[in-house]
């Protein structure tokens, strides 16, 4: 290290403006709800979801087509951490929106603390998604998982709550721990941690030098990642938290955390570490398959929604890195692109539908109690034929049957596996999604072919309605109009992959 | 007429019309919702006739083609057309609809906007199939047809209507999910093309026909369906509602064949040539095999759903000769068992309605009550036995008569159908309709109202105007059917 390293630089602030608004933003909503005296924190709220906003706003005033770097290269902004954060910020208005009243009717949740949280892990997937640096990986990891530890555990009167959170963190913090050896290898091995800098010594190395000690270091990043995103054979915890934490706090599990996981392979594997794809695809190869197979198979046995779908994301991951595998062939990265960018639109679209299935079974939750066991859909279409119609549309789409977007999103990725000549693994994939399937259209027949337990009318507060109901017709427009969205994909990961 | 996107509206407006009948909600307005529903499917089917009207009957190309991008980054196109194949079946599909809106008028009285409006966007689905001419487009269709049906068995079928719900979807499914990655190989070797006629064109390599004709084949095979794939159609079609027996023997069964000509044949050719004998085989245990199979049905719906799988294998049968009068003698089988399979399950769900029961046992001596009843219902039995003037007969007479061209074993073979298939069509009949009042469900039967009369009414003028005179309907295909021979003809291997 020479000392001009040394020089204490200025960051360029201005690019990094969206993190520190939230951060900001986020103090000053914990310092209001002190002085709230409402019971319903209406006022912390909407300041959550006006700061929520304003970052969106920041967002689009900051974005660019170039590629800037600040504090130290450690954070980046380009069009991918753009893109993804303003599709954080409308998932998690829309997750608070969506858990309003179910967090109204318990009251250890219905406080301040709930909504300062639900910003910190924003910023956390913020940090992740900008992140140009292990270390910055790791702080906004961190910072998310840390702000979930806490809203799973806030209900605290509920064991499964308290138990999902105890088995979430134990396992987290492994998962920490795996990552951050795994980087310290990779620091031994190349001798930064700065992403940039590991991309070109890599490339100038080639693969000599430190292999072992590289792949070495590889295999717990990956393992990091694979726990992150819930796939086999780290996938222990997914069902249990899914399970266990109040369904508001799972929606938001289930959705957002899933675009920032996405960012950060994004940034470490495809463009960091993209020197060593042929290890850490033949590694994701093998756990895409097995998680394609537990999560569906196991989805089938499964009694409780929450459960089956936590099945299915793991499933719905493995389907996912399918994309991520296929970007390089025989040292050619020529499919990348379409690739990776197949593996965005992916995750994008599984986010909107399980926003929108977790919020039916939010909407059907109420009185204080939960109301996610399969057979509490029971005649759901007699109940309110339209938010079964919302509901049959999410599962459909998550099974990938046309006309909805789930198949699209299968649709591109299979393309860029048979691209990639895996034709193979992607007759793989479609087996296990018609076995998937199956339990797609249990849900279905639940709603449509049995009759109704229960007879009460569903209320839910108007806009809960209103979104959840565009969120459908989301799920069945892209369904006929993907190209857009694909395109969007398409050029985002066009200026900022480093191929 | 030119300019107008006919085959969008043939598409669109029955879809457009079913969210229309769903928007009127609840069964208290259940009148408005059939009314509605009458009107779309009449609708659906005015759009339809001008296809007929203005169709070139020189020419092999597509005819009515719209072309709009539809997804950029696929190259995929909102890509529609019809040739003499196809064409006929948009406007059967459109004609059936109707029927099947008058066949569940009275009987349906639960979630009538909900029924009406599954068939109407079932309708519009399975226009879209036959009319797509890009791969993507074709795929969409194709398993978005899957889910109104999948509703309509599980919601007003039988008591066994989840089971066979799961298993209609879960094997059709399962024999798409192969065709997409087929697609997909496709479009890798053109070079990024989604567009059917381009795969026409391409040259392929024996092995990757082999593997393509492969999988078309499993995914055609289960949805026509042929032995030993077909187990989910009995099911189906028994726990299935009246409407649903009908769309599912009318059109959804034309699927696979429309498939087999539409891609196997023009996309595969030397594939086809090669593997033939497996088609050719697997249709004759279905012609002869299964006709011995609905002999012994107890359940009328079930015996007609196995005289389908007959049926549909001198389908493939015809296909797999190669010969135009092979395929003509082929395509006018398929229309021609829309009409009559769809007049058969309409009569025994008028049987169903009054007497609750599906057993050739519960009935006897059904003339005695309801006379009318009973003449229409020996028409469809005749022509579903293959009696010459039925349309019926045309279709197996050209396909028999072109395979003593091709093996006079096969031939032979193939006309044991004439016998097995009277054999049980006629037995059944003799059970059901003839001798002394059996019970006293069959003596309360009342004979068919102007509703059930108008309905056997089309489906009669259908069958007897194809067996009296065919030529109307084979003059369409003609053109496209010798294109389609003289492309197979030429070998793809370069």
């Amino acid at each position: 290290m020479t000392l001009a390293d040394l020089q204490f630089q200025m960051p360029d602030l201005r690019l990094a403006s969206a993190e520190i608004f939230v951060l900001f933003m986020a103090c000053v909503v914990l310092i209001l709800d002190l002085f709230v005296r409402d019971r319903k924190r209406t006022v912390t709220f909407l300041a959550t979801q006006l700061t929520l906003i304003g970052a969106a706003a920041v967002t689009l005033t900051t974005a660019s087509n170039d590629v800037g770097f600040t504090f130290s290269n450690m954070y980046i902004a380009d069009l991918l951490g753009d893109v993804l954060k303003l599709l954080l910020y409308l998932t998690v208005v829309v997750v608070l929106l969506y858990s309003r009243g179910y967090v109204l009717e318990r009251e250890q949740m219905a406080r301040g603390e709930y909504y300062v949280l639900a910003l910190f892990a924003t910023l956390g997937m913020m940090v992740m998604i900008s992140a140009n640096h292990f270390l910055s990986v790791y702080i906004g990891l961190e910072l998310l998982s840390l702000s979930l530890y806490a809203m799973v555990a806030m209900n605290r009167d509920s064991v499964p709550a308290t138990e999902a959170a105890m088995k979430y963190f134990v396992l987290g913090a492994l998962a920490s721990g795996l990552l951050l050896y795994g980087m310290s290898m990779i620091y031994g091995a190349v001798g930064t941690l700065e992403l940039t800098a590991v991309a070109e010594r890599l490339m100038s190395m080639g693969y000599q030098g430190e292999r072992t000690i590289l792949v070495f270091g590889l295999v717990f990043v990956v393992s990091g990642i694979a726990f992150k995103l819930g796939v086999v054979p780290f996938h222990m915890w997914i069902p249990d938290v899914y399970h266990g934490a109040p369904t508001a706090v799972t929606l938001f599990i289930a959705t957002a955390p899933k675009l920032a996981a996405f960012a950060i392979v994004i940034r470490m594997l495809a463009n960091g570490l993209l020197m060593l794809a042929q290890d850490w695809q033949t590694m994701l190869i093998l756990l895409s398959v097995l998680s394609m197979a537990i999560g569906n198979i196991a989805a089938i046995a499964q009694t409780n929604l929450k459960r089956m779908l936590a099945y299915s994301a793991i499933s719905h991951m493995g389907f996912m890195l399918l994309g991520i595998v296929t970007g390089v062939v025989g040292g050619d990265a020529r499919f990348g692109l379409n690739a990776y960018s197949s593996s965005m639109f992916y995750v994008i679209t599984y986010v909107l539908t399980s926003a929108g299935t977790f919020g039916i079974i939010l909407l059907l939750a109420r009185g204080g109690l939960e109301s996610d066991d399969l057979d509490d859909l029971k005649g759901l279409n007699k109940r309110s034929p339209w938010f079964a119609a919302v509901m049959m549309m999410m599962m459909f789409s998550m099974a990938g049957i046309p006309f909805f977007v789930g198949f699209f999103a299968k649709f591109s990725v299979l393309q860029a596996v048979v691209a990639a000549g895996y034709l193979w693994l992607a007759i793989t994939a479609v087996a296990f999604s018609l076995i998937g399937c199956f339990y797609y259209l249990r849900v279905v027949k639940i709603m449509y072919f049995d009759p109704p337990v229960n007879l009460a009318p569903i209320e839910a507060p108007i806009d809960m309605k209103i979104l959840l109901s565009a969120n459908g017709l989301a799920v069945a427009m892209l369904g006929i109009f993907p190209g857009r969205l694909m395109s969007v994909c398409h050029y985002t990961l066009a200026r900022s992959l480093w191929l | 007429m030119s300019g107008t996107p006919l085959l969008s509206l043939a598409i669109w407006v029955p879809i457009l019309a079913g969210l229309v009948v769903l928007a009127t909600g609840s069964d208290r307005n259940a009148p408005l919702a059939r009314m509605l529903s009458l009107i779309g499917a009449l609708a659906g089917l005015l759009v339809t006739i001008p296809l007929y009207t203005g169709f070139d009957m020189s020419t092999p190309a597509m005819q009515f083609v719209e072309l709009t991008p539809w997804i950029k980054g696929f190259n995929a196109n909102y890509h529609l057309g019809v040739d003499g194949i196809s064409m006929p079946f948009v406007i059967l599909n459109s004609f059936i609809t109707v029927t099947v809106v008058l066949a569940g008028w009275q009987v349906i009285e639960s979630k009538v906007a909900q029924y009406n409006a599954g068939f109407l966007i079932m309708s519009g689905l399975l226009n879209g199939i036959f009319s797509a001419l890009d791969g993507v487009l074709f795929y969409v269709f194709f398993e978005a047809s899957l889910i109104p049906l999948y509703l309509i068995i599980g919601i007003w079928g039988g008591p066994r209507r989840v089971y066979a719900a799961f298993k209609f979807f879960l094997f059709t499914l399962f024999g798409s999910l192969l065709f997409l990655i087929a697609l997909l190989y496709l479009y890798m070797q053109s070079g990024g093309s989604f567009a059917i006629l381009d795969w026409h064109k391409m040259p392929l390599a024996l092995n990757a026909q082999t593997w393509l004709f492969l999988a078309f084949l499993v995914a055609f095979a289960v949805k026509v369906p042929m032995w030993p794939v077909h187990t989910w159609l009995p099911d189906a079609h028994v726990e299935a509602p009246t409407g649903g027996s009908i769309v599912l023997a009318a059109i959804a069964l034309k699927l696979g064949a429309y498939g087999f000509l539409r891609f196997s044949l023009p996309i595969a050719p030397d594939a086809s040539h090669a593997m033939a004998g497996i088609v050719v085989g697997l249709s004759l245990i279905a012609i002869i095999y299964i006709g011995f199979v609905a002999l012994v049905q107890d359940d009328m719906k079930k015996l007609v759903a196995y005289s389908s799988i007959a049926h549909m294998g001198f389908v493939t049968l015809g296909f797999f000769m190669f010969s135009a009068l092979a395929i003509e003698g082929a395509l006018v089988q398929m229309i021609s068992h829309g009409f009559v399979s769809g007049a058969m399950f309409f009569s025994i769900g008028v049987m169903y309605d009054r007497a609750h029961s599906r057993q050739i046992a519960d009935y006897g001596g059904v003339v005695n009550r309801m006379p009318k009843f009973a003449a229409f219902f020996m028409l469809f039995a005749m022509a579903n036995a293959g009696l010459p003037a039925t349309s019926g007969f045309v279709g197996e007479f050209m396909v028999i008569l072109a395979a003593v061209g091709y093996n006079f074993w096969i031939a032979f073979a193939a006309a044991t159908t004439m016998i097995v298939g009277a054999a049980y069509t006629l037995w059944m009949y003799k059970r059901v309709i003839f001798g002394a009042v059996s019970n006293h469900h069959v003596a309360e039967l009342t004979d068919i109202n102007p509703r059930e009369f108008l309905v056997f009414v089309l489906f009669a003028v259908g069958t007897l105007a194809m067996g009296l005179y065919p030529q109307p309907f084979t003059e369409i295909m003609h053109s496209s059917v010798n294109e389609l021979l003289r492309h197979v003809a030429l070998s793809k291997i370069q």
